[in-house]
């Protein structure tokens, strides 16, 4: 392992998402994003839906991470989500159709579950947000 | 003996037999390339979750969680995981063998044994010997799910939680290889990773957020979770690979049953034909007379 480096790991139960050396981590927390830099003191949070930017070199790369827990040590940062995806890699006719259903659920209202129905619009529209994120110039 | 059309018409079957025996072993075969996929893909998480709950626990009391806290075993519930379909060779025999056993060793010791079963087979074995059974579950193999895993999971926190129960045990087949699958029981609850790796481990000062009460709320009922899962997708891929041993197995059975028919189907014919021949030639000579 690299000097001043982070290893940065995502694991759903669906598989590896990615498992790579990093200079900088920033995710969604419970309670807020955080940011890591190699050398941060040992850290556990639950991540909520969101958005995880890892910079390398001067290379970004958007993630797009489904619940989950972060595990941060002074040289790596582990994440167990429920799903991942890469921004290149997210579905977002899928995630459109998702985001029409749980709408029109919302609107019926009445009988349903509204939490879940707001979680999967949440995730819908967090997914569709970062399938558009570019690396800013 | 029997006669030639007899055998022919064994032949016939038999080989029908082998078409159907061959085809449910290319079927076995793709299912369970699909199911040992997603196992190992689930590897990796699973083997994580584990690494995170053994460091964090290092500097867990086990008042933190009733899943953490360990009582005197007096009940003991034993999960037998087994599959809904049949015709996959000693996969449900052998698990609920080691099962059964289990069942009457702790019985002996003087336990309160509560049995589930996962998967019709199991199910059906407990009916038929009289086993009252606490819970089971059947439909699931085949179209695993997380959601399958949760349901199973939340029940059996429950009643963990609660105190109805004091150990919780998971027998399972565990993938070895194509060709072998172990027999598992194992501990789901109390954790059993934890307390064995807590004095191991040095103690890191972890920072939680938002509290260490909510990580573990949040953490250990999902790796109870993850546990079943993992072994919902074990047992799965046994259960395709041991299909298909025992399809293979059957349709080489029936090729040999062919072979051997079809050479007393050619004795019997060989037979008769000498038989006309000396009847004929019999006749011709009569005739000469």
């Amino acid at each position: 392992m690299a000097e001043g480096k982070l290893l940065l790991e995502i694991v759903t139960p669906y598989g590896l998402v990615t498992s790579e050396e990093v200079d900088e981590v920033t995710a969604a927390g419970s309670e807020g994003e955080f940011g890591v830099l190699p050398g941060h003191v040992p850290y556990v949070t639950t991540l909520k839906i969101g958005m995880l930017i890892c910079k390398k070199g001067n290379e970004t790369k958007f993630f797009f991470v489904n619940w989950g827990y972060a595990e941060v040590g002074a040289e790596k940062v582990l994440i167990l989500a429920d799903s991942a995806e890469r921004s290149d890699g997210i579905d977002v006719e899928r995630a459109k159709e998702a985001m029409k259903r749980a709408e029109e659920r919302l609107k019926k209202a009445e009988d349903i579950d509204f939490h879940r129905a707001e979680t999967s619009l949440e995730r819908a529209a967090t997914r569709i947000q970062i399938s558009q994120m570019r690396i800013p110039k | 003996m029997p006669t030639l059309r007899d055998i022919k018409r064994r032949i016939k079957a038999v080989h029908s037999t082998s078409k159907i025996t061959k085809a449910m072993k290319m079927v076995a075969a793709s299912k369970f390339r699909k199911a040992q996929q997603r196992m190992f893909e689930m590897r990796p998480y699973a083997d994580r979750m584990s690494a995170v709950l053994s460091s964090l626990a290092g500097g867990a009391e086990s008042e933190i969680h009733p899943l953490l806290s360990v009582r005197p075993r007096k009940n003991v519930d034993i999960i037998v995981l087994t599959s809904d379909r049949g015709l996959c060779g000693a996969f449900n025999s052998n698990i609920l063998r080691v099962a059964s056993k289990h069942i009457s060793n702790l019985k002996k010791e003087g336990f309160e044994v509560n049995v589930s079963a996962i998967g019709r087979k199991a199910v059906d074995y407990f009916k038929r010997r009289n086993v009252p059974l606490k819970k089971s579950w059947t439909g699931i193999s085949g179209r695993i799910s997380y959601a399958n895993a949760q349901e199973i999971a939340a029940d059996i926190i429950e009643r963990y939680t609660n105190e109805t129960t004091d150990e919780i045990i998971l027998a399972y087949n565990e993938f070895k290889s194509v060709a072998a699958q172990k027999v598992v029981v194992t501990r789901l609850l109390p954790l059993a990773s934890i307390e064995a790796t807590a004095e191991t481990l040095p103690v890191f000062n972890f920072i939680y957020e938002p509290s260490k009460e909510d990580i573990f709320n949040n953490l250990l009922p999902k790796n109870v979770e993850i546990q079943i899962f993992r072994a919902l997708l074990e047992s799965q891929a046994s259960e395709e690979a041991a299909r298909m041993s025992a399809m293979e197995n059957a349709t080489k059975a029936a090729n040999d049953m062919i072979n051997s028919l079809t050479l007393q189907y050619n004795k019997a014919r060989q037979a008769s034909i000498t038989k006309e021949l000396m009847d004929i030639v019999g006749g011709v000579e009569a005739l000469k007379g």
